[in-house]
């Protein structure tokens, strides 16, 4: 049916064979699909990370074990921002889509403080083990450990010095539909990583530390 | 008027007036909020808990992991299972895949050569004569 409605438009009105019978996806559209298409992938590469640690979560040579290093209120913690921080990206999302910029502004700062806290508990949380001589070279289990967790963590820093840039495009030029489309691209990059942790904190901390 | 039924874009609120659109948003959001906040915690109390079975509480982790992904797809990156938005659930459902194979694969290949190897004490005593 699909054929049939392509070949009358193509007869009629020599739209190019590649266009569907309504035409072409709006811009937002196909720049929205790219991107998910990257996330998607970028989760993949999150498997094979995931594989890994799955498979040397008990080798720990003799070294320290999860039950010894994790500390579930830390956790907990960092748990709770990332979702808080989901949520306030949320609402960044609303107050872009009515263009108000302070409310905007303040979504962002919200996003950004507690991403930055998650950021800042992480870092103590591996410097404590590194202190404690859990470093990435003692086991096979702390390698993979540092790998996954730390990938997760430099999105997140990336993902943080994205939103500082995108409040400046606004700041500077406004809500451009280029603009409108990036901001929906980070909440898009946003809400990915807190999927990602989600499975980071049940299989690494929550099984791990059992 | 009909175009717009075919495709949104993955994160977009649903298409109507803008006050209506930031109403059903902040439901969206909220609704999320609040479940993904229940199975968090359902999460770590199991986990942290001696009430339960506990040979049965990974399996229960998995679960409540998979569901609460389940709730941050549809509420708070919009992907839904409407006709505007089979796109995207394409591209989610072979990402899925791919995830299920990458990890699974690994796994059973990985406990296959675990299971295939000498007994531990052995490979010590190989490793240490090097």
């Amino acid at each position: 049916m699909s054929a049939a409605a392509h070949a009358h438009g193509h007869g009629d009105h020599g739209v190019p064979p590649s266009t569907s019978a309504d035409g072409p996806a709006p811009k937002r559209i196909i720049v929205a699909y790219g991107f998910w298409i990257f996330l998607l992938s970028d989760i993949i590469m999150f498997s094979a990370l995931f594989a890994t640690y799955a498979v040397l979560a008990t080798a720990t040579n003799g070294g320290p074990t999860g039950r010894q290093l994790f500390d579930y209120r830390n956790v907990a913690i960092e748990t709770g921002c990332l979702l808080a921080s989901s949520f306030t990206c949320g609402m960044m999302a609303l107050a872009v889509d009515v263009e108000n910029r302070l409310w905007t502004y303040v979504g962002a700062a919200v996003t950004f403080a507690l991403g930055a806290i998650f950021l800042a508990l992480e870092l103590h949380e591996f410097a404590d083990m590194i202190a404690q001589g859990a470093t990435p070279q003692r086991s096979a289990f702390l390698s993979a450990f540092f790998t996954l967790v730390g990938c997760h963590g430099l999105h997140v820093s990336i993902g943080l010095l994205w939103l500082v840039v995108m409040m400046a495009q606004i700041w500077a030029k406004g809500f451009r539909d280029t603009i409108l489309r990036r901001l929906l691209c980070f909440s898009l990059f946003w809400h990915a990583l807190d999927i990602i942790w989600v499975a980071v904190f049940t299989i690494v901390y929550l099984m791990g530390g059992r | 008027m009909e175009a717009k039924l075919h495709d949104r874009a993955p994160g977009d609120e649903s298409s109507g007036d803008r006050r209506h659109r930031t109403l059903t948003g902040l439901q969206a959001y909220l609704i999320g909020l609040v479940l993904a906040v229940i199975f968090t915690a359902t999460s770590f109390w199991a986990a942290s808990t001696n009430l339960l079975w506990a040979p049965g509480i990974p399996i229960g982790l998995a679960v409540l992991a998979v569901a609460q992904m389940g709730i941050h797809l549809v509420f708070f990156l919009h992907i839904t299972t409407g006709p505007d938005n089979t796109n995207n659930v394409l591209a989610l459902a072979f990402g899925v895949l791919i995830v299920a194979l990458v990890v699974a694969g690994s796994l059973w290949i990985m406990a296959n050569l675990n299971a295939n190897m000498m007994p531990a004490p052995e490979l010590m005593n190989m490793q240490m004569q090097h």
